[in-house]
């Protein structure tokens, strides 16, 4: 990967890598008596991990490559296998968290064991490591076929996902030592939260370069989702991120946000982190992989335009349904109410796009695991947001607020949708990125795909079960009057819904496990395709006489 | 029409970027301005007072622990929850929290009001065990609380940037904050009455943990706990009325 590089590019590479190092350790001395010291050694070790491999190779000649005919498509290798890492390493950490919920003896006494630090390695593992990482990598892949253009950066490319797993392993490590703002699902401190608008800031202007050498008249559907991904979640990070540091040495800081209107800017954020990141991003996954697996176009132009800006707009009102009957205005409440029941309309216009794309490729979802993973998570795409917007409503919302069928939601978005096209795409890409006929065993994907629905079906219905209970029996009266059930006894009636979602969740994962198996044995021995002249940039065509 | 204005919009990346921006910021601007300037949205509480330092650090603790994640801290203005957990939470009452710690999740019970519904060494043996009080839970063991010894060298810049926020502590309290911290978790030492003097005669003085040698990080998190829902009395007007508050038939 490092031969590919120019000696110039070698040297802004290290230039870049050696910055980060003096970065980390200047974070190690200023927070010597805090641990954000711990955080500075993090950084350094970082650093050096990618100072490693560059020094090594750093004299070797470059390998001669033609630029302009080819793409580049290294980071998007590295990405994927990353995404991969930490989607074992972030359900791992749910499969444990899940379980100390049924047997809470497995905190082993730890503080940093607890169920409340291991919770966001959880969701920050999964969400951010592996969500995104699939993201960035499959990104860097779309938008330079779609494009027929190589990507607008040699190093840039490398700065993004190596910055992003940086922030990553800073987030996750600080949890575990107890460094967190407590906002949920942006839980990472400022020193962190700065570092990723460098880093996405970098993003952005990778891909929008990448899109302005484009040899395509018009952007492809798939680039309007993963540049509404990259731009809205930069100003989402921002704004619900403002907070000033008790001291520069000090890993605390305090939001600038209070109380009510941090309730409503942490859900603002909360639940466009949801609309952007889970949903905005794959769509664009789904957009691009799912008619290139299906050998399909896509069903509707105008449907696509529609559910876009549907999308775009009408999300960032939906917030406020996190906070229905609490202290936030009634008024926001209701807005929040209405956008997120319109919401259903771009949704089941994106998710009815997709299915209808695959008429007449049936036979194909029949045979093909890969192509059925992506169909399985349009179908789960289309059932949460109908359940989201169903929630959303005021009423409905009094009884499932506040319990595991919120959980349940999520994870039918987060297994249902999230992983199952991540997985549809990543076993779509794999043997077109290592250059592999196919995958290794296409058995262990059927295995994995139908081990992925069990773990999320027997996850979603736990939850189900155990969020309705909970809620109603808080609610339930005595022929007196008085309320029926102590706190104690809706927990009690917890327990073994807690160890059936454990169950579901380690099903999941067993899948994941699967998957990685195969994709290891695919860039290993899967035998090699005969080369795609096809894969390639478009060259300006010179035209005669001119 | 439309479908060739858009096709026009998809040639140009900056003006994609442009709409996008547009289109993603009314929601938001909506939504959040108009909670700074329309003056009902926190009501007004005189008689509310800040966090005193070692309240404050305890609420750091909470939040590090990740308390929020399993337990909420806000009532809903539900007949249940009312009857459950105490009058409904207003805004005022986390006026000067930072974060708010709503939470969205109830493992375990709200815990808006529990300040005073347990004795301290309730307290202090939930947390070192919760099943040694509750046999049926599953909150985690926390210890270690009680042999740590609570950082209080930093409080003044706490105290500070909170100021500097907006939180209405005084210089005199940030210059005490950490002398406060050890005053209030040690009954009857010289540190002691200066909390009160500047915090209110109605803070509780205590050995939250049962030892006064030493101001431990259980110290804060109980003092913390046992403040919840007591740093004013605006919501309890609200009680007749929170009964009758529109709630689903039961």
């Amino acid at each position: 990967m490092i031969s590919k590089l120019t000696y110039a590019e070698r040297e802004t590479a290290f230039a870049i890598a050696l910055a980060t190092l003096v970065g980390g350790l200047a974070l190690g001395i200023a927070g010597r008596n805090d641990v954000l010291g711990w955080q500075g050694v993090i950084v350094v070790v970082f650093a050096i991990a990618v100072l490693r491999p560059l020094m090594s190779s750093y004299y070797e000649p470059p390998v001669a490559e033609d630029r302009k005919v080819t793409y580049y498509d290294d980071p998007t290798k590295v990405g994927i296998v990353l995404a991969m890492v930490w989607a074992v390493f972030g359900m791992f950490m749910g499969v444990w968290v899940a379980s100390q919920l049924a047997w809470p003896e497995l905190a082993f006494d730890g503080a940093w064991s607890s169920f409340g630090r291991l919770r966001p390695t959880h969701t920050t593992g999964v969400i951010f490591g592996f969500g995104g990482n699939a993201l960035i990598a499959t990104s860097f892949h779309v938008v330079q076929r779609t494009s027929r253009a190589r990507l607008a950066g040699q190093i840039s490319p490398w700065f993004v996902l190596f910055g992003y797993n940086l922030f990553c392993v800073l987030a996750v490590s600080g949890y575990l030592m107890g460094i967190t703002q407590s906002k949920e699902y942006a839980e990472a401190e400022w020193y962190a939260d700065l570092w990723l608008v460098i880093v996405w800031v970098t993003y952005f202007i990778l891909y929008i370069g990448t899109i302005a050498r484009r040899k395509e008249p018009h952007i492809y559907v798939a680039n309007w989702y993963f540049m509404a991904f990259i731009l809205v979640v930069a100003v989402l990070h921002i704004v619900n991120n403002l907070a000033l540091p008790i001291a520069w040495g000090q890993a605390k800081s305090y939001t600038i946000w209070p109380g009510v209107q941090d309730a409503m800017v942490q859900w603002w954020y909360g639940h466009n982190a949801v609309a952007f990141f889970l949903t905005a991003g794959f769509l664009g996954m789904l957009y691009y992989y799912l008619p290139v697996r299906a050998q399909r176009p896509i069903f509707s132009y105008r449907l696509s335009i529609l559910s876009f800006w549907g999308i775009t707009f009408f999300y960032m009102w939906a917030g406020s349904h996190h906070l229905h009957y609490t202290a936030l205005p009634h008024w926001v409440q209701t807005l929040g109410m209405t956008f997120s029941v319109m919401l259903l309309v771009p949704s089941w216009a994106s998710a009815g796009n997709a299915l209808l794309t695959l008429n007449g490729a049936w036979h194909r979802v029949r045979d093909d695991a890969t192509l059925r993973f992506m169909m399985a998570a349009a179908v789960f795409y289309g059932l949460s947001t109908f359940e989201g917007s169903f929630m959303a409503i005021r009423p409905v919302n009094s009884l499932s607020h506040y319990t595991d069928w919120t959980v349940g939601h999520v994870h039918a978005g987060a297994l249902g949708w999230v992983a199952l096209i991540t997985f549809g795409s990543i076993y779509t890409l794999v043997p077109a990125l290592w250059k592999r006929e196919r995958m290794y065993s296409a058995t262990l994907v059927e295995v994995h795909f139908w081990l992925a629905i069990a773990g999320t079906l027997v996850y979603v219905f736990a939850m189900w079960n155990s969020g309705v209970i909970q809620g109603l029996m808080w609610r339930t009266y005595t022929g007196e009057g008085t309320l029926a059930y102590s706190f104690v006894d809706s927990l009690v009636a917890m327990y073994p819904y807690y160890i059936a979602r454990a169950f579901g969740g380690l099903l999941f994962l067993v899948g994941v496990l699967v998957g990685c198996y195969n994709i290891w044995m695919t860039i290993a021995s899967a035998p090699l395709a005969a080369s795609e002249k096809t894969d390639a940039p478009l060259l300006p065509i010179a035209v005669p006489g001119e | 029409m439309a479908e060739l204005l858009h096709r026009k919009l998809e040639r140009s990346a900056v003006g994609f970027v442009i709409a996008i921006i547009a289109a993603a910021s009314v929601g938001g601007i909506v939504e959040i301005a108009p909670l700074f300037t329309i003056d009902e949205t926190v009501e007004s509480a005189p008689d509310m007072r800040v966090y005193t330092p070692l309240e404050l650090a305890g609420r750091n603790i909470y939040v590090r622990e990740g308390c929020y994640a399993c337990h909420s801290q806000m009532i809903r203005t539900l007949r249940d929850e009312v009857e459950r957990y105490g009058p409904y939470s207003l805004a005022v009452e986390s006026q000067y929290d930072r974060p708010m710690l709503w939470g969205s999740k109830r493992t375990g019970p709200d815990l808006a009001r529990v300040g005073g519904k347990y004795s301290d060494f309730w307290h202090v043996a939930h947390l070192i065990n919760p099943r040694d009080v509750v046999p049926e839970s599953n909150m985690p063991a926390y210890r270690w609380l009680a042999t740590t010894i609570l950082r209080t060298d930093d409080l003044p810049k706490h105290l500070a940037a909170q100021q500097a926020l907006g939180v209405p502590y005084t210089q005199e309290m940030i210059q005490n904050a950490a002398r406060d911290a050890y005053g209030q978790a040690t009954p009857g030492s010289d540190f002691t009455d200066g909390v009160t003097e500047r915090y209110g005669e109605a803070t509780q003085i205590s050995a939250f943990d049962g030892v006064t040698t030493q101001v431990t990080e259980m110290d804060a998190l109980v003092a913390y706990l046992q403040v919840l829902g007591r740093l004013t009395d605006a919501a309890h007007g609200n009680a007749a009325e929170a009964t009758s508050a529109s709630a689903p038939a039961p």
